[in-house]
């Protein structure tokens, strides 16, 4: 009697919890299997989760017939790598400075980062096409990297995270003799990891699945990134889902593993949101 | 004076950078607006003072994508914000394997849009796995992609599933910065689980609740990817996914009009913020 009282609404939970689990993972399921099936059986209308003749033809396909597939690969690795590490930087940097050095113009500058977070990203869009336009950066990797470079978001994050940090350490280490740049990249960067990786993968992510700029900035098909790949892919093989499917698991594998690595920093970063944000 | 030096050392890249992708687009945009932009070989401007403004309100298809736009915000953004809320309470109800289930659910945040898009494009297929599942427990079944009258309803579906876990973590964070003696008083009180949701959970969770709802507000009137792939960069069947943001591509790519495309863009922001400070008086001028 007592137990069935304790119980049951913890049982009600599970059991929610559980239908919840498979509504999240059921089309994830659904995509993978297809990606392992010959056509065949995708369109025999069986809503089969194994498959019955597992294959692996569709990644052969998509990566030894699809000659831009490995190209499309490459450049999305190249553009969010060098946009996550230069964010770290130059965020940091910036943050830093508001947070800990006196300058001239400190307050305009943090002014200027607090209206650029209210800017709605789509009033920037055109003009920004017709000014790399103007200097030739369209259809190019620094077309992609340099606007996406800096972001007023993180530079606003990091200077919150700097402002609460020891001065002590700082002051220790400039009496070490150290200057403002060591004790910036031998002191204040370290100490700054968990915030850094949160920004990692916020970053990482961001550029990784970004469809609107590419789509705006990148007209080559050797230039495309994966999101615009995968988009062409579903004209060119309209009816082609296993192999849609498969350059779909190959896409979100990198996503996944980022976050799967850096998860514990993001879970702390959300507590920066929701709490004290 | 050294400092000085360093300070803008450390700032120089955020400054070049800001200035010429941020500040000067923004200058820019306004400029634009009020020009008649030609394309043809080097870059000609007429202005035409608020004529791209007069344009826009005359404009059918401005009306349909504002349309859409505001019945995706009004379904997504409080479905996509309860469905949250209920997943962390569950979440935080004191389960075991907390991080795993969390882990688990945030995966379609994870996913990119597109492929997230494609996945659905293939479930929601006129024999597709949704309908086969409709049509298994005796549901009517849908022309998901094909009907006008079902397509943009097929990406709030998506939208709400892919979002609401982003801001479940946030909730969760939330709640467990509530203090429990709060809850203990409460029970002393004779309070039970669903009165001390009510009395103490809901409104302690109204800043978080007001960034939810904010960002989420933000977030949906810029819907640009899903319905791109959707249709084809259409907007179609009919319009019925046609959004302001998509407007704005079709606006600079299909019929080179810069100047228009900024009006829209001056027109999307406008909305924005009209009804985020409308909110923010909802809310009662909270802040995040």
């Amino acid at each position: 009697m007592n137990i069935s009282r304790v119980s049951w609404p913890k049982v009600l939970l599970y059991v929610l919890l559980t239908i919840y689990a498979f509504i999240t993972l059921i089309p994830f399921l659904w995509a993978l299997s297809a990606s392992f099936k010959p056509l065949s059986e995708i369109v025999s209308g069986e809503p089969n989760f194994l498959p019955k003749n597992f294959t692996l033809n569709n990644y052969r396909q998509i990566f030894v017939q699809e000659p831009l597939f490995w190209r499309w690969l490459f450049n999305s690795v190249i553009i969010a790598v060098s946009v996550t590490l230069l964010n770290l930087l130059f965020n940091s940097m910036a943050g830093y400075a508001l947070a800990r050095l006196h300058f001239v113009g400190k307050r305009f500058w943090f002014f200027v980062i607090l209206a650029v977070l209210a800017v709605p990203a789509q009033i920037t869009l055109i003009p920004t096409f017709l000014i790399l336009k103007a200097i030739g950066w369209l259809n190019s990797y620094q077309g992609m990297i340099v606007p996406s470079m800096i972001n007023a978001t993180f530079i606003f994050m990091m200077r919150q995270f700097f402002v609460n940090f020891p001065k002590e350490l700082e002051e220790a280490a400039q009496l070490d003799g150290l200057n403002t740049f060591g004790i910036f990249r031998h002191i204040v960067l370290p100490l700054a990891k968990p915030a850094l990786a949160a920004q990692a993968i916020f970053v990482f992510m961001g550029s990784w699945n970004n469809f609107l700029l590419p789509v705006v900035i990148l007209f080559d098909p050797e230039m495309f990134t994966l999101p615009l790949g995968l988009n062409t892919f579903k004209g060119q093989y309209i009816s082609y889902w296993n192999y849609i499917m498969a350059a779909s698991m190959i896409f979100t594998l990198p996503a996944l593993g980022i976050y799967a690595f850096f998860n514990r920093y993001f879970i702390q970063s959300a507590t920066f949101t929701g709490g004290k944000g | 004076m050294t400092e000085n030096l360093a300070g803008y050392l450390f700032m120089i890249p955020t400054i070049l950078v800001l200035g010429t992708f941020v500040v000067l687009p923004i200058l820019y945009a306004v400029f634009l607006s009020l020009h008649k932009v030609q394309l043809l070989g080097g870059i000609e401007y007429d202005f035409i003072g608020f004529r791209n403004f007069n344009r826009l309100i005359a404009d059918e298809r401005v009306w349909i994508a504002l349309k859409n736009t505001a019945e995706y915000v009004a379904i997504v953004v409080p479905t996509q914000t309860v469905l949250a809320l209920i997943l962390a309470v569950t979440l935080n109800a004191g389960i075991r394997g907390k991080n795993w289930w969390r882990i688990l659910y945030f995966l379609p945040t994870v996913t990119s849009s597109a492929v997230l898009t494609l996945i659905f494009m293939w479930i929601y297929n006129t024999d597709g796995l949704l309908n086969d599942f409709l049509a298994f427990v005796g549901l009517p079944t849908y022309n998901w992609l094909g009907d006008p009258a079902v397509a943009l309803k097929g990406i709030m579906i998506m939208n709400i599933w892919s979002t609401a876990p982003f801001y479940m973590v946030i909730y969760l964070a939330a709640l467990q910065d509530i203090p429990q003696k709060l809850y203990e008083a409460a029970e002393l009180d004779g309070a039970n689980g669903w009165q001390k949701f009510i009395y103490i959970t809901i409104p302690l969770l109204k800043p978080v609740t007001f960034f939810v709802v904010a960002v989420g507000i933000i977030g949906t009137f810029q819907l640009f990817d899903q319905s791109y792939i959707f249709s084809g960069g259409t907007g179609g069947p009919n319009n019925a996914t046609l959004t302001l943001v998509l407007l704005i591509y079709q606006a600079v790519f299909r019929n080179l009009q810069m100047g228009y495309a900024a009006a829209i863009a001056f027109l999307l922001a406008a909305v924005i913020i009209i009804i985020t400070l409308m909110q923010q008086r909802f809310f009662g001028g909270e802040r995040i």
